[in-house]
């Protein structure tokens, strides 16, 4: 075994139990840090197939930013698991056959002999840089699909806003235009009144 | 170095025109200054220009562009024309709807026009990543349209789970395309058709990812096993989303569920017939079935409309019968005459509901429909022929289209699969009637005058006339159908 194959399967080993740690850690904290591992480790598995720019990415974006944010909504929302796991034994008469047997089916295809290096070679590898090569193709071949991902997040975009910007009625914001603007008898009443006598 | 051919624009011409088009109404809508109109009379402007760009661009070639993604054939050309009328439909009706809830915000109409593009991409797709992306365009804007009254915990709810189960939709088709990307070394669908049917691919492989895609699409399309969010998604949702919901993406999905199934994995024809067989003839059974036990009309037209969509599977798995494609253009123009048909008695249906709603309130429940007739004569005979129509009844729209998906199925060989949805039709046929016997039979409890805009009241009753006189006329809408039909087999 070289080392590349020894690294594969470290990485690999990491990966797998770092990913059922996910489901099955009680404290969702440490679910999110667990999968944080698992993209380290998938990440790892990408720099082995040379796919240098992926690494990176999957390392950037969801580790940097997208698990960052779901560590901040886990903590915020306090999620009582004991509550959600409730209906878990109820439950698993049904769902658990079916999850054998789906699990039973999956391997049974998802084996060597149709996934093997035989049935399916690997691409050859690009030369030079494969950061260059991936945006080549998305800014040529891909740039219908990539177009159509900005139109999703602009989507997202209004989304997120429309269902989450509130103009309260009773905001006290200042408008400083305003009130410079303001005139002398937009504020004070002159009234008259009889003149009082002692 | 780097071989670039700019993309040819012109077959896209439509796509480009709505884009441009809802970007301009999100920044109009900022500077409108509240003259809601605008946004309104803008999305309708869009919806008719990308009509005549379409119907003036017409023509019978079959053009790809955007190396391959995009394929601007008749077929998609034919779907199209007869969305955007949809989409404008969806939009007549809900606006008063919209205003009284204080809903009509330029963002509706924005998201709307998205959604479209969406499913315009998704009809116009030739490439597994192109139509992933197109379903996920509509899939977004919908779970915002669905979540839009956002003060409202049953519409908040009911955007929750289809967004979950979208999600996780998504995550299925995803995974198939994947395997089948993996047997067979393209996305294109053209080319995974030709090289499956080079023998390419590894069978087992392929059958797998197959599964998973019948899968996602079953979510999308809203067929049971896969069809739990659709009762709570029409009922949470505004109706006016409801509507758009439940009329134009029908149009979309038939196109995706052809594309990937017929042109893409012909060849495994004999494994996904057997699986649309069993959606399609649970869809027929559980819809109709649980239909009869709501007392709510958007819950019961949604599981109406899990009925209908298993007869529309059922015009789809008639194509082919044992490799042999002589029944495919048969089949393929019932399924089409199918959705262009339901699409028209779902707008109307739910139009209906919209109808009778007003400030504060939903004629959402059968009872809210009793002694319609009473209160107005005319729209009770628009609701009748609505009713009639989805039941099935001859000579409605809805009575040709089951009679031509029957004879598509007969004519396949599958004789008890047509005396099954006949005999759940039947079934079916008594909660259409009971609305029709609460309208002309019961005393009405609401006896408020219909308060309806001019335009709505004149395209409803058009819409109501159409069910009718299309079922006495079906010679229009068949032909349509068949040139749409012989354009998909053609390009294959």
């Amino acid at each position: 075994m070289d080392f590349k194959t020894a690294l594969f399967y470290i990485l690999s080993a990491i990966l797998v139990i770092a990913a059922l740690r996910v489901v099955t850690a009680r404290n969702p904290v440490h679910a999110v840090l667990f999968l944080v591992l698992a993209f380290f480790n998938a990440s790892g598995l990408w720099l082995l197939l040379q796919a240098e720019f992926l690494a990176i990415a999957l390392i950037v974006v969801y580790v940097g930013a997208v698990m960052v944010l779901f560590l901040f909504v886990v903590m915020m929302l306090d999620i009582n698991l004991e509550r959600l796991r409730q209906g878990f034994w109820g439950n698993l008469w049904l769902g658990g056959p079916i999850a054998v047997l789906m699990v039973a089916e999956m391997v049974a295809v998802l084996s060597a002999r149709s996934f093997g290096l035989e049935a399916m070679p690997a691409p050859a590898a690009v030369a030079g840089s494969n950061t260059k090569a991936l945006g080549v193709a998305i800014y040529t071949d891909y740039i219908y699909p990539f177009e159509l991902a900005s139109v999703i997040l602009l989507v997202a975009l209004i989304a997120a806003i429309v269902l989450n910007l509130r103009q309260r009625r009773d905001n006290k914001q200042l408008h400083p235009a305003e009130q410079i603007a303001v005139r002398r008898q937009d504020r004070v009443r002159i009234v008259s009144m009889p003149s009082e006598k002692e | 170095m780097i071989n670039f051919a700019m993309p040819d624009l012109y077959p896209a011409s439509a796509e480009i025109f709505l884009l441009i088009m809802a970007c301009a109404v999100l920044l109009i809508d900022l500077v409108s200054g509240g003259r809601r109109w605008l946004c309104y009379l803008l999305a309708q402007l869009s919806l008719a220009g990308c009509f005549g760009i379409t119907f003036f661009t017409l023509d019978g070639q079959a053009v790809t562009t955007f190396s391959n993604m995009f394929v601007d054939d008749l077929f998609a050309d034919l779907l199209k024309l007869a969305l955007y009328p949809a989409v404008a439909m969806t939009l007549v009706y809900g606006r008063s709807y919209l205003a009284a809830r204080n809903l009509d915000r330029g963002e509706f109409y924005v998201l709307v026009l998205f959604a479209t593009l969406g499913m315009m991409v998704m009809i116009s797709a030739s490439h597994f990543v192109s139509l992933y992306l197109g379903i996920e365009l509509l899939a977004l804007s919908m779970y915002a349209l669905v979540a839009i009254d956002r003060d409202s915990a049953r519409a908040t709810e009911a955007a929750m789970k289809y967004f979950v189960l979208g999600a996780m939709a998504s995550g299925l088709l995803l995974y198939g395309m994947s395997m089948v990307y993996g047997a067979v070394g393209s996305l294109e669908i053209a080319e995974i058709g030709q090289r499956v049917a080079l023998g390419g691919g590894n069978k087992t492989v392929l059958v797998f990812g197959l599964v998973f895609v019948v899968a996602g699409l079953a979510f999308k399309l809203g067929v049971v096993p896969f069809h739990m969010w659709v009762p709570d998604v029409y009922h949470g949702a505004p109706t006016a989303v409801t509507l758009l919901l439940g009329s134009a993406p029908k149009l979309a999905a038939l196109a995706i569920v052809l594309r990937m199934l017929v042109t893409g994995l012909a060849e495994l024809a004999e494994h996904w017939q057997v699986m649309l067989m069993i959606l399609a003839a649970l869809s027929i059974a559980l819809g109709n079935l649980a239909a009869i036990a709501q007392t709510n009309l958007k819950r019961m037209l949604a599981y109406s409309a899990i009925s209908h969509m298993g007869f529309m599977l059922l015009g789809v798995l008639a194509g082919i019968v044992g490799g042999d494609p002589r029944f495919a253009l048969n089949a393929y123009t019932s399924a089409t005459f199918y959705a262009i048909a339901y699409v028209l008695m779902s707008l109307g249906g739910f139009g209906m509901i919209l109808l009778l709603s007003r400030t504060g309130f939903e004629a959402e429940n059968i009872e809210d429909f009793k002694g319609l007739n009473k209160r107005s004569p005319w729209f009770a005979g628009i609701m009748l022929m609505l009713m009639f129509s989805m039941a099935g009844v001859p000579f409605f729209v809805g009575f040709f289209a089951k009679f031509l998906v029957l004879q598509a199925v007969v004519a396949a060989g599958h004789l008890w699969l047509a005396v099954f949805a006949v005999m759940f039709s039947l079934v079916g046929a008594f909660y259409y009637l009971r609305v029709v016997k609460v309208m002309y039979f019961d005393a009405p409890t609401d006896s408020a005058p219909i308060e309806a805009p001019r335009d709505m009241r004149y395209l409803l009753s058009a819409n109501g006339i159409a069910v009718a006189l299309l079922g006495l006329l079906p010679a229009g809408v068949l032909e349509y159908s068949m040139w749409a039909s012989y354009a998909f087999l053609i390009g294959q």
